[in-house]
C-alpha cells in the first residue's frame, strides 16, 4: 500500500496559521502584533515576486512598488465604487477576491507593457528604466483627482484579514516554487547565469524575461491590493522609489534567488523595524537620554551593513529550505 | 552548400563593423575566417547565429534564408555557436551545462547519447562531470563550451576563437578535437587569430580585412599566398 505523504510546506503552513490564529484568539497576540504579521506576509509576497525578477532571472528592477501601486489603486477604486453602489457588500469576500485579481491583472498588463521594450536593456540601464517607471506611476496617481491625488485614495473598505493575506502568501509561495523548479524556472536561471549562453542553447531569452516580469508584477499588484485593503488607504508615497528599495533590501538580505531567504527577511526586517521603534522608546524612557524614534533607522541601516559585510550572499545565499522545495519522487 | 553569406553588412550604430562579407561553407568541410583584431570575424558569426541584425545582404543556411532570424529559432534549425570567451554556466556542474544544452531537444535519450559522444571526444570533461563549470581551467571550459554545442546538435558548428587564452599544448589538443568533431560529420566554421593552426586543419579559408572578405581559396592556397604569409603567418 502506498503511503500518502502530505507536502511538508502545506503542513508547516497550516501549523503556522493555526498557532497565530490560536494565539490571537487566546489574546496572547494583540491586534498590533497581528497587524505587523499581516504586513510581513504582504512583504513576503512583494519580496518573493521581486525575487523572481531580480534573483532568479537576474533582471535588476527598481520599480516593483510601482506595480503594487497599480494593484492597490485599481482594486481600491473598484471596491470603493462597489461599496458606494451597494453598502451591504462589505462581508462578501468573493467580490473582494475578484477586485484583487483585477488589480493583479492590471499590474501584470502594465508589467508586460513596460517589460516588452525595456527588457532589451541590461543591468544598470534596465534599473534606470524601471526606476523611472516607478516614479511615473507615483506621479500619475498623485495627479488623478478621481483617486484622491496627493491625499491618496480614502475610504477603502477593510477587506484584508489575516486568513486572506495568509492564503495569498501561501499560494504565491507554492506557485513561485513550482515555476522556479519547472523547466521555465531553469530557463530563467540560465538567463541570470549567462544570457548569451542561454540564447545559444536555444532559450527564448526575451520571452522568459517578459514572463518573469509579468508574473512578478501580477503578484506585486495582488500585494498592493491587500495592503490597500488592510490599512484602508492607497497613497502615492507608499509606492515610491524608497519603498521599492525596501523590498530590494529584503531580497538581498535574505539571499538573492532564495525564496526561503525572502520569506525570512520579509518577516525579520518588518519586525525589526517595528521592534526597534518600541525598543528605542523604552530605552529613552529608562535612561532619560534624548534619543528619539528616528534613531531606529540608524540601527536598522547598521544591521543591514553588517549583514552585507559578514554574509555577502545574504542570510540564505541561494539555498532553499527543505520545507519549501518540492520533494523529488522516488 | 551548408551556408552561403552574401554581401553581408552589420553596423553598431553608425560604425560599420562589417561592410561587405561574402563566403560559402560546403557540407562536411572546415572553413576558416582569418584576420586581425577588428576585422569583423566575431560580428560575422554573431550575425549568422542571430545575435546581431544585418543591415544588408543575406544569409542562407541549408537552402533556407535565415537573414535576421532570432537566435533561439536558429538553434533548432541546426546552428550551434560557441561564443568567444566560452560563456559557460559557471554555477552549474559540467553535466548540468551539457543537459541544459539539450533544451531544444525533446528526446531525453538523444541528449544522453550525445553527452556520451562529448565524453568520448573530450575525456577531460568526463573526469570533471560533477564539478562546477566555473571551477574548470580555461581549456576545459572551452572544451565544455564546444561539448555543449555538440549536445545541442545541429549541422554547423560556429567556433569563435577557440584557442584564445589557452596554453600552446591545449591549443593543439583543441584543434585536434575540432578535426575529430568534423570527421564525425559536423560542418565547421572556424574564426581564428591563430592563422597557422587554423589553416592547418581547414579545407577552405577566407581572409577578412576591416569589414571585407579580401582573399579566398583552399586552405593550402591561402597558406602559400605571399600576402597572407607576410601579414598573418609572420613568415
Amino acid at each position: 500500500m502506498t503511503k500518502v505523504k502530505l507536502p511538508k510546506f502545506l503542513i508547516a503552513s497550516v501549523v503556522f496559521y493555526a498557532i497565530i490564529e490560536a494565539l490571537f484568539r487566546l489574546e496572547v497576540l494583540n491586534g498590533y502584533i497581528l497587524h505587523i504579521i499581516n504586513q510581513s506576509l504582504i512583504f513576503v509576497i512583494l519580496a518573493a515576486s521581486l525575487n523572481l525578477i531580480n534573483g532568479i532571472t537576474g533582471q535588476f528592477s527598481l520599480g516593483h512598488m510601482g506595480f503594487a501601486g497599480v494593484g492597490a489603486y485599481v482594486s481600491g477604486t473598484l471596491t470603493t465604487i462597489i461599496l458606494k453602489l451597494n453598502p451591504t457588500v462589505t462581508s462578501n469576500m468573493g467580490i473582494f477576491v475578484l477586485c484583487l485579481l483585477a488589480g493583479g491583472v492590471a499590474a501584470a498588463f502594465i508589467g508586460f507593457l513596460i517589460g516588452f521594450p525595456s527588457l532589451r536593456l541590461k543591468g544598470d540601464y534596465l534599473a534606470i528604466v524601471t526606476l523611472g517607471f516607478g516614479e511615473i506611476i507615483r506621479t500619475v496617481f498623485n495627479n488623478i483627482d478621481y483617486v484622491g491625488g496627493p491625499r491618496g485614495l480614502l475610504g477603502i473598505p477593510k477587506f484584508s484579514n489575516f486568513t486572506l493575506i495568509f492564503i495569498a502568501a501561501f499560494l504565491l509561495i507554492v506557485i513561485m516554487r513550482n515555476i522556479i523548479q519547472s523547466s521555465h524556472g531553469r530557463a530563467m536561471l540560465s538567463i541570470r547565469e549567462n544570457e548569451l549562453a542561454a540564447d545559444l542553447v536555444g532559450i527564448n531569452t526575451t520571452q522568459y524575461k517578459v514572463m518573469a516580469f509579468t508574473i512578478g508584477a501580477f503578484f506585486a499588484g495582488i500585494a498592493g491590493g491587500l495592503l490597500a485593503h488592510l490599512i484602508q488607504l492607497a497613497h502615492p508615497t507608499q509606492f515610491g522609489f524608497i519603498k521599492s528599495v525596501e523590498v530590494l533590501i529584503m531580497i538581498y538580505a535574505g539571499g538573492v534567488g532564495s525564496m526561503t531567504g525572502s520569506i525570512i527577511a520579509a518577516f525579520g526586517l518588518t519586525f525589526l523595524s517595528e521592534g526597534l521603534r518600541i525598543g528605542i522608546r523604552a530605552l529613552a524612557d529608562a535612561t532619560n537620554l534624548p534619543i528619539g524614534g528616528e534613531w531606529r533607522m540608524v540601527i536598522y541601516s547598521l544591521l543591514l551593513i553588517f549583514i552585507m559585510l559578514f554574509r555577502t550572499e545574504g542570510l540564505m545565499g541561494t539555498k532553499e529550505s527543505r520545507i519549501i522545495k518540492i520533494e523529488e519522487a522516488d | 552548400m551548408m551556408l552561403v553569406v552574401k554581401n553581408l553588412k552589420v553596423s553598431y550604430g553608425k560604425i560599420e563593423a562589417i561592410k561587405d562579407v561574402s563566403f560559402e561553407v560546403p557540407d562536411g568541410k572546415i572553413v576558416t575566417l582569418i584576420g586581425a583584431n577588428g576585422a569583423g570575424k566575431t560580428t560575422t558569426l554573431r550575425a549568422i547565429s542571430g545575435l546581431e541584425k544585418c543591415a544588408a545582404g543575406s544569409i542562407e543556411f541549408d537552402g533556407k534564408n535565415i537573414t535576421n532570424m532570432e537566435a533561439h529559432k536558429l538553434v533548432p534549425l541546426g546552428i550551434s555557436h560557441v561564443p568567444e570567451g566560452r560563456k559557460i554556466f559557471p554555477t552549474l556542474t559540467v553535466r548540468e551545462n551539457l543537459e541544459l544544452a539539450g533544451w531544444t531537444l525533446k528526446d531525453k535519450k538523444l541528449i544522453k547519447e550525445r553527452m556520451e559522444d562529448v565524453f568520448e571526444v573530450f575525456p577531460r570533461i568526463k573526469e570533471r562531470a560533477n564539478q562546477l563549470g566555473g571551477t574548470l581551467s580555461g581549456g576545459e571550459q572551452q572544451m565544455l563550451a564546444v561539448g555543449r554545442a555538440l549536445v545541442t546538435g545541429g549541422k554547423i558548428l560556429l567556433l569563435d576563437e577557440p584557442s584564445m587564452g589557452l596554453a600552446p599544448v591545449l591549443v593543439d589538443e583543441i584543434f585536434h578535437q575540432i578535426v575529430e568533431i568534423n570527421k564525425r560529420g559536423m560542418t565547421v566554421l572556424l574564426v581564428e587569430q591563430n592563422a597557422a593552426e587554423a589553416l592547418d586543419i581547414a579545407d577552405f579559408a577566407y581572409v577578412l580585412e576591416v569589414g571585407y572578405t579580401t582573399i579566398s581559396g583552399t586552405a593550402k592556397e591561402i597558406a602559400e599566398d605571399p600576402r597572407v604569409r607576410e601579414a598573418y603567418l609572420g613568415v
